[in-house]
């Protein structure tokens, strides 16, 4: 060990001052660059589109509360890139020709589930979550109802605006 | 806490580590002429830290990496803060690097028995100005591109090594995706580790041989290194971190267009440190530009490196070292004279020089709504009006779509305010209907997404639209889909032609583009200029 010699007192308050300077001004670099950091890493991004409608087709056609899975495209922000990419929905006329749109993803796990036809409900295949034609869970894992998107009809032509989360038991 | 602390003294020793680290001794002339190393580890650590914050939002291939920069600079909170120090702390790095080694040279403190260390320092001398040169590629706008084909071209040079360095750094001279890769590996991946490895190399010749005494040292009792030289190079290190976060704050470091290979106007320029090897290449005649770049240069690091041989004297006082003095002073003055004269040499930008480092929804302006933007400003508007967080209250937000009538309305609105809303205390416009007109056409595009572009359009765009409207140059021709096909569409236009052809075809149209149908315009030459640089700074 270092052998620690004892100071005078008038150099004792000195000391401690130059300690107390030291950690005063680490603290404050510390904190200039660990604010912005923290800003940066978790405050989202500005984001600049407003949502968008897109067009998937016509659903004029449709028969009652028989699914029917469109395929569209549209564009994604993704971080700086804008990517168009294939998009899907669950398609559902109503009894009183309301229109919904149900994400594709199972609410479980996210695995693709599909209309069965002869059962009259979605099957996801991955872990036998069962959804009604409504949506709504009949039995297997699934946590919640099936994802909607915003619709619009247009005439006969359906527009998706985003996809919402359903919520629990909702 | 002390049986915790205990248990990790037995295990590791680390008390009795950081206790020899911080009670070492130290000679008592020790002071605020040695703080200048810790800056220079500070400053490293920050820009490895800065570093690792611009990767995690950083796509390192050519065309992502400017676009992910962008992404950094207009649409992350606090992005353009981190990438400002990054930029000035590199700056700041060479800065006092070099301080260091002066400092160092000045009192000999490289005399036996720290040649090594002094070799070790030129070194990491090298390394960081390595990490200025790879960094320099990074932000791939033009800039970045037309400096590193400069560089890629002078390694290349190099007599025996020239091809090998060529092909080391991904190409025949050409810059381009593997240059890149190459470049960025190096700056994150080859280049900390090798620095921290120096430092630590450095640092640890430095106390295996104690830190130089000056002469007389050795009857005086010697002084600890803490607290007292801590509390001294911390307080350098603030005062340096101070300035550099001011910097970053006040100094908008720009990004300039995407890098364009076919760009003939570029004029490339090196970073400020440097310019006097570039200033340096114009006085040597062409015949000897091998002897310029290369040799020259590369004795002179040798010789750096070879300076603890060169003088093997016996250590004096810093006041009695008057050749080195001399040399400092010499080297300082040349330095400065080099870099002056290519400050001075460097023309004034003949392209349109625009900060794409903010965001450019102005450039999706039609003419008549850019020239909108321009009576907005002239108007003074905003003395009055909110556009979204910015300006006054007194009026409405113009942003808000909810108060958005029709261009009729607005006209007549901006004529008789009180007549269309009773009770407004707006003064009337002073503007002819057409002046109005584009002003509508802005105020209704108006939205709290595109607002920036207010406060972003430049001087130039703004009245460049202005002479455009003036002129009725829409008749006949397009601009951002607006306007007419009579004659070719303007968008792209300075990738088409040069910027001295597009003015003398105002001039005379049918010299440059024989049966062309389009009048001559005589512009004075304020407008000539404004319109050609909002021409030129249209979207492709």
């Amino acid at each position: 060990m270092i052998p620690v010699q004892r100071p005078p007192a008038e150099d004792i308050s000195r000391r401690s001052f130059y300690i107390g300077a030291v950690y005063a001004m680490w603290g404050a670099i510390a904190t200039a660059l660990g604010l912005p950091a923290v800003v940066y890493l978790f405050f989202p991004p500005k984001t600049r589109k407003a949502e968008e409608w897109v067009e998937i087709g016509d659903v004029s056609k449709l028969a009652p509360n028989a699914p029917v899975e469109m395929v569209f495209r549209r564009n994604r922000t993704d971080g700086w890139k804008v990517t168009s990419e294939k998009g899907t929905a669950w398609v559902v006329k109503q009894p009183d020709n309301s229109i919904v749109a149900y994400g594709p993803q199972c609410t479980h796990l996210g695995c693709a589930y599909h209309w069965e036809d002869g059962k009259n409900d979605f099957l996801c295949p991955c872990h036998s979550s069962v959804f009604s034609v409504d949506g709504k869970v009949v039995s297997g894992p699934a946590p919640r109802p099936l994802d909607r998107y915003d619709t619009k009809v247009q005439g006969t032509k359906l527009l998706l605006g985003q996809l919402r989360q359903s919520g629990e038991n909702g | 806490m002390k049986p915790i602390r205990q248990w990790l003294e037995h295990r590791t020793g680390l008390e009795t580590a950081i206790r020899q680290f911080l009670y070492e001794e130290i000679p008592a002339s020790s002071g605020w002429h040695q703080v200048f190393g810790s800056v220079a580890v500070f400053l490293f650590l920050t820009q490895a830290f800065t570093g690792a914050l611009l990767a995690f939002n950083y796509a390192p291939t050519p065309g992502d990496a400017y676009n992910s920069l962008r992404y950094i600079l207009t649409e992350l909170t606090g992005g353009r803060l981190i990438r400002g120090l990054h930029h000035w702390g590199a700056s700041m790095m060479i800065v006092v690097v070099v301080l260091h080694m002066v400092q160092v040279f000045l009192y000999g403190a490289y005399k036996k028995p720290r040649e090594a260390t002094w070799m070790v320092g030129v070194v990491l001398l090298l390394v960081t100005l390595a990490y200025g040169l790879t960094g320099y590629l990074l932000p791939w706008d033009n800039r970045a591109y037309w400096g590193t084909v400069v560089t890629t071209r002078i390694a290349g040079q190099a007599p025996f090594l020239g091809p090998y360095m060529l092909r080391l750094m991904g190409g025949g001279g050409a810059v381009g995706v593997v240059t890149f890769a190459r470049f960025y590996g190096l700056h994150v991946l080859l280049l900390p580790p090798a620095t921290l490895l120096l430092i630590a190399v450095h640092v640890y010749l430095v106390r295996k041989h104690g830190v130089a005494p000056a002469p007389g040292d050795e009857v005086l009792p010697k002084q600890q290194f803490y607290p007292r030289q801590v509390f001294k190079d911390t307080v350098a290190i603030f005062a340096a971190f101070a300035i550099l976060f001011v910097m970053a704050v006040a100094i908008r470091v720009p990004l300039e267009q995407l890098a364009d290979p076919t760009d003939g106007s570029y004029t490339p320029r090196p970073e400020w440190y440097f310019l006097f090897l570039f200033q340096f290449l114009k006085l040597i005649p062409g015949s000897l530009e091998v002897f310029g770049s290369v040799v020259l240069p590369g004795l002179a690091v040798l010789a750096l490196i070879m300076v603890p041989f060169f003088d093997r004297s016996r250590m004096v006082k810093v006041t009695r070292r008057t050749f080195a003095s001399a040399v400092v002073l010499l080297g300082a003055i040349g330095w400065t004279g080099l870099t002056l004269a290519a400050v001075k040499g460097t023309p004034k930008q003949a392209e349109v020089a625009i900060d794409f480092s903010a965001p450019t929804d102005w450039m999706q302006l039609s003419p008549e709504e850019m020239a909108g933007v321009a009576y907005f400003r002239e108007e003074n508007c905003i003395s009055c009006h909110a556009i979204g967080d910015r300006g006054a209250t007194v009026g409405p937000d113009l942003t808000r779509i909810t108060i958005h009538k029709d261009a009729a309305w607005m006209i007549q609105h901006f004529k008789r305010p009180s007549a269309m809303r009773p009770g407004s205390s707006m003064p009337p416009i002073q503007l002819n209907d057409q002046q109005l007109n584009s002003l509508a056409a802005f105020l209704l595009k108006l939205n709290p997404d595109n607002a920036s572009a207010l406060s972003n359009a430049p001087e130039f765009a703004t009245q460049g639209a202005l002479v455009y409207q003036a002129n009725h140059c829409g008749t006949c021709h397009m601009v951002n889909n607006v306007g007419m096909k009579a004659g070719p569409p303007l968008n792209g236009l300075a990738k088409r032609q040069s910027r001295s052809w597009v003015e003398d075809h105002f001039v005379d149209p049918q010299k440059l583009s024989p049966g062309s149908f389009m009048p001559p315009y005589k512009l004075s030459p304020k407008d000539l200029e404004n319109l050609t640089s909002y021409l030129f700074a249209l979207p492709d």
